[in-house]
């Protein structure tokens, strides 16, 4: 009930900022301000809405079934893309690094660019954008042709809170199975480094794998499982988003979709930013 | 009708911007009465209906049910007495992801904690009043027709047993013969449930057959209501206009002024 009035309450506001269009296409700072206003309107109800979502987590009833739905879904079929995207990108590493520290002698180092790069980096951050395009979009699409053809409506109407039942799944699953994809994904990913390195860099197989555990510490790994947490929580929380206040049919429910990516993908980065900050800024 | 009207609304108001949609509705249902509201499209015939289901809240005014105010509830006491409430939508709103019995033992199952087996049973039940067969049950909702979609509706409506069924605008979408099918199977449920039914419709057939009382809407009011008897003569020129379907009178459509 909430959010219906939040969402008359922006519609008012984007009334108001349509029926000062003309002035504000005169004075620039208005337009400024007013862009800056309806950024905030919309970061303070994504905050009201995440709130309230985290909230319906962690209070009964929860839905088993609906959650092991949803690891399917999430976790198990996005696992070849996963590991698709985290092989040729460990093999590219290896590649990439081998030729440009040949020019200063330092081809040993091989292993532990892989390694370290895999582990911290290119996991966590591929396979969050990777389901982002595949699991988020999904996500606002089916949650949007479900607002859109009164199904949320019916299930409040049959008592149920479309929060507890669509959206808590989603945002558990999510946030639970990215670190264990991102876990093989970094095994994955460190194979096709070791499979380049030793078979067509010509690595002695055992000193590969010494130097890519030498150097390797728990953090490192550990980092990368923080984000994919927060990186499955982010796209579970725009499709969710984006698709529960998706209107106006099927254009809007594509609008839905689009946005419900490129906002996650967006959010990834910028969080990969500061998460690393966070671990290893000083 | 008892002294206590099932539902009673007094001075409702509801405006969307400078929209006023809305305007001091009264309007009472008596106990297994069966009101239907009739009313222009964008006469705010939904938006009533929705206040009255909590999914929209009004700016002012009171909706009881059974003497008690709902408006303004907090969330879990209105999942109370929504307990009380089935709602035939107007697509149907069948839930895509599960199969036709499922659908109609989803109240039974979250709401009732009814488990599985047992609501499964139920539900062929339902679907049986509602002339489906066992073989339907299985079938995804995306796989039926308008009107078996609307009967898994109205039979998922009925399933939870509910003292008040909502029905918005039942018979839209569907061949003479199949909104007559309809309205007979709303009646016909409506009775043996004993519920109160309050719809919302523009088809005027449907509100004959199903209605012991109409009310007419009209800029946010109920302008006319009375037995369906009387709703040849009612002495009101808006509501002679509207069950006659003539495009002069009164009554303007929007698509005149602009």
């Amino acid at each position: 009930m909430r959010a219906t009035l939040r969402e008359e309450a922006f519609d008012a506001d984007v009334r108001l900022a349509h029926s000062d269009g003309i002035q504000s296409r005169m004075n620039p700072l208005a337009t400024i301000g007013s862009t800056f206003l309806s950024f905030l309107t919309a970061l303070g109800r994504l905050a009201l809405f995440a709130g309230s979502a985290v909230g319906h987590c962690v209070r009964p009833p929860i839905y088993p079934r609906l959650i092991g739905r949803q690891f399917l879904e999430i976790g198990y079929y996005s696992l070849p893309v996963v590991g698709l995207t985290t092989l040729f990108s460990g093999m590219v590493l290896a590649l990439q690094s081998y030729s440009g520290f040949a020019r200063f002698s330092a081809e040993s180092a091989v292993a532990t660019v892989v390694v370290l790069s895999i582990t911290r980096e290119l996991a966590p951050v591929l396979a969050g954008l990777m389901v982002a395009g595949r699991v988020g979009a999904a996500m606002a699409a089916e949650i949007g042709t479900m607002r859109v053809t009164e199904q949320i409506d019916a299930l409040t109407t049959l008592s149920t809170n479309p929060f507890k039942y669509l959206i808590a799944p989603r945002l558990i699953a999510a946030t639970l199975s990215l670190p264990i994809l991102v876990l093989i994904g970094d095994v994955i990913g460190v194979f096709g480094g070791y499979v380049v390195g030793v078979y067509k860099l010509g690595f002695n197989a055992g000193n590969y794998i010494q130097s890519t555990v030498q150097f390797l510490e728990q953090i490192d790994v550990i980092s990368g499982l923080v984000k994919a947490g927060v990186f499955g929580f982010i796209v579970a929380l725009m499709g969710c988003y984006h698709g529960y206040h998706s209107r106006g049919g099927a254009q809007g429910v594509g609008a839905a979709t689009t946005n419900a990516v490129v906002t996650a993908s967006i959010m990834i980065l910028i969080a990969n930013y500061a998460i690393t900050e966070l671990f290893f800024g000083r | 009708m008892t002294d206590q009207p099932k539902i009673r609304i007094r001075d409702l108001h509801k405006r969307f911007g400078s929209k006023v949609v809305l305007d001091g509705l009264d309007l009472d249902v008596g106990v297994a009465e069966s009101v239907v509201v009739i009313g222009g499209s964008g006469s705010g015939k939904s938006v009533l209906l929705k206040c009255i289901l909590g999914l929209i809240d009004p700016d002012s005014g009171t909706i009881e049910i059974d003497g008690r105010n709902v408006v303004g509830l907090p969330r879990a006491e209105r999942e109370a007495y929504m307990r009380k409430f089935g709602m035939l939508f107007q697509g149907g709103a069948l839930f895509d992801s599960l199969p036709v019995w499922e659908n109609v033992a989803f109240g039974l199952i979250q709401s009732k904690r009814m488990g599985r087996p047992e609501a499964r049973a139920v539900a062929l039940e339902k679907l049986a009043q509602v002339g489906l067969n066992e073989e339907v049950s299985l079938l995804s909702p995306a796989e039926l027709s308008g009107g078996m979609q609307k009967r898994v509706s109205l039979a998922r409506a009925i399933a939870i047993e509910p003292e008040i069924i909502f029905f918005d605008e039942p018979t839209t979408g569907l061949d003479p013969i199949m909104s007559d099918v309809i309205n007979d199977l709303i009646v016909k449920c409506t009775r043996e449930l004993g519920a109160t039914a309050l719809s919302i419709t523009h088809d005027m057939a449907s509100a004959r057959k199903i209605a012991d009382r109409v009310a007419m809407l009209y800029d946010g009011r109920i302008i006319w209501a009375g037995p369906v008897a009387d709703i040849d003569r009612s002495g009101n020129a808006h509501v002679d206009q509207f069950i006659n379907g003539r495009a002069e009178g009164p009554i303007q459509m929007a698509v005149r002024r602009s």
